[in-house]
């Protein structure tokens, strides 16, 4: 019971069935017992938690709860949190308590969530495996020598393993929806401007975005209507009238509940590069999609392929300025000794990041160059538009993108890590969507010979996250991937 | 041979708004250190700017007061390098498209007359903190209060050939951000700082010189020698047959000499680029019509009025636009009925000694334009003397009340009767036979003393004009 999902879990708290304190402390046993094994969480503060659980609690006996209110989350440590120790990953946040919220962090609060914990990362969000952690590696529930995907993996392995029903997590290349795929959750990433970045500590300005993770895409868009909102302090947050995204999933089903739907297959999603099961199993939910109702056709993408290489300039440029503020000067790690403020500089953010990190600022700093800038910055840019042109002209034609979200299903700790590059291609079917701004969600659809999980992905235009919602909803009504469990590692334990 | 200097001014008017450009943080002065540094200010992780409105309209006012083009799109730019009182480890600016383009100055240069300097750009930026080396020992102190502080920078092309013409500019443009309300110009504050580009070539030249930047140059005096020193310093380089090398160089008031702080050479990349975290500022034409509607009268067209309507010189229209709340004093006092020219020598002479002896601002003066007006109306209506004026002035500035009541009280009205004149002066003639006698023998200035005699019988308020036409009458 404690391991249902958010509609689940709301309807038992509601009903009285269960407390929030109750459901809090047995989830916290929980994490205790099987995080070991994932290093999915960091900071916890079990009494914290239970006082929240105990205003919630207060909230549901008087009949003012939302249907997010008792039910426990877990918030990714990109993302500020009043009176937490908010690390980013980094050893140069090791120790620093954040003393404000982010703008999501506070809607997601104010909608009565008890907040269990912060959940591990790749280091400032920069990787798609969750090993560049100053912490240490996330773990795959489906297979503990497995990534959880990332840099989201934290937030993907708690939500897998049933630890929490839902976590926040950040998408600036694929980081919410590829460690959902990987980890066989569903994750989101909404439009850009949808979700204030205000207090989403910065890796790219122009492509991070907050979104939720879940086991159901109804949990994602529940979590969705609490994130979304107009915030003054963000001024690429769009403000936009407000928007029931569960509003599509109630309506009647019938036997085509997507008729009408015209699905865009692009060709450049089912090519090389694609493992062969992954390719299957996207197939497979095609053809599932068709039989409710949808309408396939094969689009193209022409300069989509140049999505991963604009997106490793775009990402580095941005990031390099967007990192000079953690210098040592006013919080955060300083070096014990230096002989100059260069050299304070130099020492701090030599022992303060990590290698992917510092991999990620040369690059950015080379780009932003005198001389450089024209030949990779602005030419990014340009093709920026580009991709988004591509999308525009296969739209014309489709009402949402399908394919899959990763090339391949999780891989070996440590497989990939002295090779970058096939690193960044695990983001080559995601990025496009950070470079356009258009929504995204991922769901579990299978699995492969190893028992690790695939990810289908479906992609629409700007603001269109109720109708994505409603094709993962349709989808998840008619299978039950989005149901497997990964052994459960607390059993485990015990046994 | 003789040397051209060249000289373009770069300044940094700090924008008058009470809360910061990208953050709700207060902008006032003097305040404990760090206690006006919000989370965005000290640059927290995840915090964001959101633009302050009250700034960019400043910009506008700006824009449309120097008849600059305001840009309906511009972008701000991050410029990035380390310093510890820089907070985010790089300024918000604008670099590619700033929001004013273009626009002039017309500056009074004593060598050339009405000089117009062009204006490149005047772009949005926030100011830095500040790093304080005393007091900590062998460590520094950073004082984020001012970081995040409005400025706009406004950039002349190098159309100024003099030191005297950098400072008129310089105090031209300061009366003007003043006049408009957008900088209270206090320079000891820093919110009006002016960076000199100086180089010189030989008279006749078409290019220009190299140059240098000079930096730290925080009054008009300091303005004028670190100019000075520096073409003297450049021409003599080259006469020693040496070169300019392109620099930055800090004024040393004390010394009064400018040091090489950096060269080219060791210039920063400061590898700009958009700020994603801000989209472009849009400035749609309503926008631009509202603050043309509530900009005042600029001091440029009342310069012109004042010469053209009021014939004034130059020199006197420009110093009566200095404060607008000069020219408002100097217009009341116009509207008692008085000559402009009397207006204006009282307003620049007796009215602004005293202003700046109580260094208060005119508007704020015992003595208000109508006031004076009142006062000078008596002084061309012939009831007192000029020199009697003086002095009601005096008594009126320390609240002795009207000037005719203070007239009144103290019997200084002019003596106009003729007879009463007539007597006095046959009294003075009586005894200054002296006097009589040289200017018979035509010296005219004898007549002066006589005068004088007789103004001095009357404790100076007999009319000096008539007192002058009777001796004149007598004596032949």
């Amino acid at each position: 019971m404690i391991t249902g999902s958010v509609v689940e879990l709301g309807a038992a708290l509601r009903s009285r069935r269960v407390s929030s304190v109750e459901l809090t402390a047995a989830l916290l046993d929980r994490i205790d017992a099987v995080n070991p094994k994932l290093n999915a969480f960091l900071a916890r503060d079990r009494e914290r938690s239970l006082a929240e659980a105990k205003a919630a609690d207060a909230l549901l006996g008087a009949g003012r709860a939302t249907p997010l209110t008792g039910i426990p989350v877990a918030h990714k440590d990109v993302l500020m949190t009043a009176g937490w120790a908010t690390t980013c990953g980094s050893r140069m946040l090791e120790n620093f308590v954040a003393p404000y919220s982010a703008f999501v962090v506070e809607r997601i609060a104010a909608a009565g969530m008890v907040l269990t914990g912060k959940t591990n990362m790749d280091e400032f969000a920069m990787g798609s495996s969750s090993e560049t952690s100053y912490f240490g590696p996330v773990r795959s529930p489906w297979n503990v020598d497995c990534v959880p995907g990332g840099s989201s993996g934290g937030s993907a392995a708690a939500v897998a393993a049933r630890l929490v029903p839902a976590a926040t997590g950040t998408d600036t290349g694929g980081s919410i929806r590829q460690p959902a795929a990987l980890s066989g959750v569903c994750g989101l990433k909404p439009t850009y401007g949808v979700c204030s970045r205000y207090g989403l500590i910065a890796f790219a300005s122009s492509l991070d975005t907050p979104g939720p993770l879940a086991r159901t895409a109804e949990d994602c868009a529940l979590l969705l209507n609490a994130m979304a909102g107009h915030d003054p302090r963000d001024s690429t947050s769009l403000d936009r009238p407000s928007e029931d995204y569960t509003r599509l999933l109630a309506s009647g089903a019938g036997a085509k509940p997507l008729a009408g739907l015209r699905i865009g297959l692009p060709k450049e999603y089912f090519g090389a590069g694609v493992d062969a099961e992954v390719g299957e199993a996207v197939h497979a939910a095609v053809r599932e999609l068709v039989a409710l109702g949808a309408k396939p056709l094969e689009v193209t993408l022409p300069d989509v392929e140049l999505a991963v290489p604009v997106y490793y300039v775009l990402a580095p440029a941005e990031a390099s300025s967007n990192l000079a503020r953690f210098d040592g000067v006013r919080y955060g790690h300083r070096a014990a000794e230096y002989d100059d403020l260069n050299d304070m500089y130099e020492k701090t953010r030599a022992e303060g990041f990590g290698a992917e990190v510092k991999r990620r600022i040369l690059v950015g700093t080379y780009v932003l160059s005198h001389g450089y800038y024209d030949a990779y910055y602005l030419k990014a840019q340009q093709l920026r538009r580009l991709i988004a042109e591509d999308f525009r002209r296969a739209y014309r034609d489709c009402d949402v993108i399908v394919g899959p979200t990763a090339p391949s299903a999780a891989f070996k700790i440590g497989a990939k890590s002295d090779d970058p590059v096939a690193m960044y291609l695990n983001d080559i079917f995601t990025v496009a969507g950070n470079l356009t701004g258009a929504p995204a969600i991922s769901i579990p659809c299978g699995f492969d010979r190893n028992g690790l999980p695939i990810g289908l992905q479906i992609q629409g235009e700007a603001f269109s996250e109720s109708v994505i919602l409603n094709v993962a909803h349709r989808y998840q009504q008619a299978t039950d991937w989005h149901r497997r469990e990964p052994a459960d590692l607390a059993m485990e334990t015990s046994a | 041979m003789s040397w051209e200097a060249v000289i373009g001014l770069e300044t940094h008017a700090q924008l008058s708004t009470r809360s910061k450009i990208f953050s709700g943080a207060s902008t006032g002065f003097g305040a404990a250190p760090n206690s006006h540094a919000s989370p965005v200010d000290i640059a927290l992780p995840g915090v964001l700017p959101s633009l302050n409105k009250g700034a960019v309209e400043r910009a506008i006012r700006f824009g449309l007061a120097v008849g600059g083009t305001i840009n309906r799109r511009s972008v701000f730019a991050r410029k990035n390098y380390f310093y510890p009182d820089l907070p985010k480890g790089y300024q918000i600016s604008q670099y590619e498209i700033p929001v004013v383009q273009g626009g002039a100055i017309s500056i009074l240069s004593p060598a050339r007359g009405e000089v117009s300097v062009r204006l490149t750009r005047a772009h949005l930026e926030e100011d830095a903190g500040k790093s304080l080396h005393e007091d900590f020992r062998g460590k520094t102190g950073i004082d984020l209060n001012r970081a995040g502080t409005p400025l706009l920078e406004i950039v002349s092309e190098p159309d100024m050939r003099s030191a005297e013409e950098a400072v008129a500019y310089a105090k031209t443009l300061h009366g003007l951000v003043r006049w408009i309300g957008i900088c209270d110009g206090n320079m000891q504050e820093g919110s009006f700082r002016c960076d000199a580009n100086v180089s010189v070539r030989r008279s006749g030249e078409a290019t220009l010189g190299t140059r240098c930047e000079i930096k730290n140059v925080n009054s008009f005096r300091f303005l004028q020698h670190a100019i000075e020193f520096e073409i003297r310093r450049q021409i003599e380089l080259i006469e020693d047959g040496g070169r300019v090398e392109q620099q930055t160089r800090l004024y040393d008031a004390e010394r009064n000499e400018t040091r090489a702080m950096r060269t080219k050479e060791d210039a920063q990349d400061y590898r700009y680029f958009p700020d994603p975290d801000l989209p472009p500022l849009a400035i749609d034409e309503a926008w631009i019509a509202r603050v043309r509607a509530q900009l005042p009268e600029l001091p440029q067209a009342k310069r012109d009025r004042y010469v053209s309507e009021c014939t004034l010189t130059p020199a006197d229209a420009m110093s009566l636009t200095a404060l607008s709340s000069l020219a408002d004093v100097f217009e009341a006092t116009m509207r008692a009925g008085v000559e402009p020219k009397l207006a204006a020598n009282w307003v620049l002479g007796e009215f602004s000694a005293a202003v700046n002896k109580a260094e208060i601002d005119p508007a704020a003066a015992p003595v208000s334009g109508a006031d004076l007006g009142a006062l000078l109306a008596r002084v061309q209506d012939g009831t007192i003397s000029g020199k009697i004026a003086k002095d009601v002035f005096e008594a009126m500035w320390s609240g002795e009340g009207s000037p005719d009541a203070i007239v009144e009280k103290r019997g200084l009205k002019q003596i106009s009767d003729a007879g009463a004149l007539e007597k006095i002066v046959a009294e003075v003639l009586a005894t200054n036979a002296a006097a009589i006698a040289e200017y018979k023998s035509g010296k005219e200035k004898a007549l002066n003393a006589l005068v004088g005699k007789v103004m001095a019988a009357t404790k100076g308020k007999a009319n000096p004009a008539q007192v002058n036409a009777i001796l004149r009458r007598k004596l032949t």
